[in-house]
């Protein structure tokens, strides 16, 4: 009798037989997402709360304005922040040593510095002294004064931060291209600029986006930063609200709740678009 | 058409991978590169469109000294056609933009004039058909092949070859090796690194044999195959050959 064909035998009996058969096909609860189901039920507690609840109304009506200062603020950084990472991060793999080392010491200086103090020191340092220099001739020549508000000194700080991490994503992504594709671009004759512009560039932008998108997300979630020096976005709405009512648990609630719907659209957004971009690539060598 | 004297390419200044190498190709004729990996035949092919910048020697082509900082390499490397080991087609571009992009930025064609010498030079290499695909779309033969058009279509003075054969699975290599010889039979002056002695033997007018960095013989290819004189040479071929 061999051990497969047992069945004049009780199986269970025969120590070398189990009751189950090997599989590798998961339960439905064990590849169900419930962290999704876990965050979407707070969310929707958040949003009935702000709903139903008279404090929780009265405090998303005094913050919920400042969202329009956070998107701006967000998109003007992130704009400018990409601006200067596309120029440093081509700058770094320059061939001219002066912009070689200009961006270099750029990307590391600024990485070095925590953004709080940062933005302190562009806000109330940097900028006050170079516009009074600059303001002093402007003021003698054409009668004219240069100002930044505050809100602008930190957005500004905001993409010098992340205008250095996009640099590194940028060198990164277009160092990650082989050189092969250069040289079948140099070996046609096209200039450097052309061979980036038309060559490395466009194939760099799929391994650029997704990191960029995550910086965009951060950004977002750094403008808070910009209630240090006053500004009327959300989060210096929520400290303005929960310090005058006292409600600090609905003021914070509220606040992180803007918050979380803003940074987990993006998240969804961004994996629909690495979804879409890993299947263009199916079956590229 | 093409002079190279006394060509020295070193490494780290430590690693000699070219060592005053004396070679002249005349227009139309085809020379092909054999010898051992790592003796330094890639690199001398790769010094003719200063891929590889010599460390010493001249290297002259078409009237153009390369080493010269007056020459316009671009302009060049425009009129001399190379094709890779690895095809490298941009992944990024249907097989039409990979053969109208120079034709366009470079000779400054229009979009119909570059379209049409492309669909030309497909229909040279064989495969009109796939002008609207991707590159990852085709097997290795005929990305290779799209390769070489993507060249032609430059309408090169000089065609430089590295390896072209050398990734290709065993049932592609003959499909590319026939494009290559009928561009000889058309006159086209080629410089080919290659292993494959059978294409050597059908296209060289001249057989260069390097080994460490050296041309340790060169002359017709029948010449050298049948009665070598170097031992390094028999011993190369004596590996290689069945």
């Amino acid at each position: 009798m061999t051990q497969n064909q047992g069945t004049e035998t009780d199986q269970t009996a025969d120590p070398r037989r189990g009751t189950h058969r090997v599989t590798d096909e998961r339960p439905w609860w064990d590849t169900f997402p419930w962290w999704g189901a876990i965050i979407a039920s707070i969310l929707l507690w958040m949003a009935s709360q702000i709903a139903t609840n008279e404090d929780y109304e009265l405090a998303w009506d005094r913050i919920a304005p400042g969202l329009r200062l956070t998107v701006t603020a967000t998109l003007q950084a992130f704009a400018i922040a990409l601006v200067l990472g596309l120029i440093a991060g081509i700058g770094q793999l320059s061939r001219n040593v002066l912009l070689r080392n200009i961006a270099r010491t750029y990307v590391e200086f600024i990485r070095g510095i925590p953004i709080l103090p940062l933005i302190f020191t562009v806000a109330l340092i940097v900028v006050p002294e170079t516009t009074d220099l600059v303001n002093n001739r402007l003021n003698d020549w054409f009668g004219w004064e240069f100002k930044l508000s505050f809100q602008m000194r930190a957005t500004v700080t905001l993409a010098l931060i992340y205008g250095a991490y996009m640099a590194e994503i940028f060198r990164g992504g277009i160092q990650s291209i082989p050189p092969g594709q250069t040289e079948a671009g140099r070996s046609l004759g096209l200039t450097r600029r052309q061979t980036m512009n038309s060559v490395v560039l466009p194939q760099a932008m799929r391994a650029i986006i997704p990191p960029l998108g995550n910086d965009f997300i951060a950004i977002l979630k750094d403008t808070s930063l910009l209630s240090v020096l006053g500004v009327l976005e959300i989060t210096q709405r929520g400290r303005q609200f929960s310090a005058s009512t006292f409600k600090f648990r609905e003021g914070y609630f509220v606040v992180s709740f803007i918050y979380l719907v803003l940074t987990l659209s993006l998240s969804i957004l961004l994996g629909v678009l690495e979804r879409r971009m890993t299947r263009d690539r199916k079956g590229e060598r | 058409m093409i002079t190279l004297s006394g060509l020295t390419k070193t490494f780290d200044r430590t690693i000699h991978a070219v060592r005053d190498v004396d070679l002249h190709i005349d227009e139309g004729e085809v020379v092909v590169i054999v010898g051992p990996s790592g003796s330094g035949k890639s690199t001398i092919l790769r010094c003719i469109n200063l891929l590889e910048i010599p460390t010493g020697g001249t290297v002259l082509v078409d009237g153009f000294e390369l080493t010269d900082t007056a020459t316009d390499i671009d302009h060049v490397r425009a009129e001399v056609g190379m094709v890779f080991q690895q095809f490298n087609l941009f992944p990024h571009l249907t097989v039409m933009e990979n053969i109208t992009l120079a034709q366009r930025k470079v000779r400054g064609r229009s979009r119909a004039e570059a379209q049409d010498m492309a669909v030309r030079q497909l229909t040279r290499v064989g495969i009109p058909e796939k002008a609207d695909a991707y590159p990852r779309q085709l097997s290795g033969g005929q990305q290779q092949r799209v390769a070489i058009a993507r060249s032609l279509a430059m309408e090169p003075r000089v065609m430089l070859f590295d390896e072209p054969t050398s990734a290709l699975d065993p049932e592609m290599v003959k499909e590319v090796l026939d494009v290559m010889l009928e561009l000889a039979a058309e006159g086209m002056t080629m410089v080919v690194v290659t292993h494959e002695m059978g294409f050597a033997r059908a296209a060289a007018d001249h057989l260069v044999f390097i080994d460490e960095g050296e041309i340790v013989e060169s002359g017709p290819p029948e010449e050298i195959f049948s009665n070598p004189t170097h031992e390094r040479t028999r011993a190369f071929f004596d590996k290689i050959l069945y």
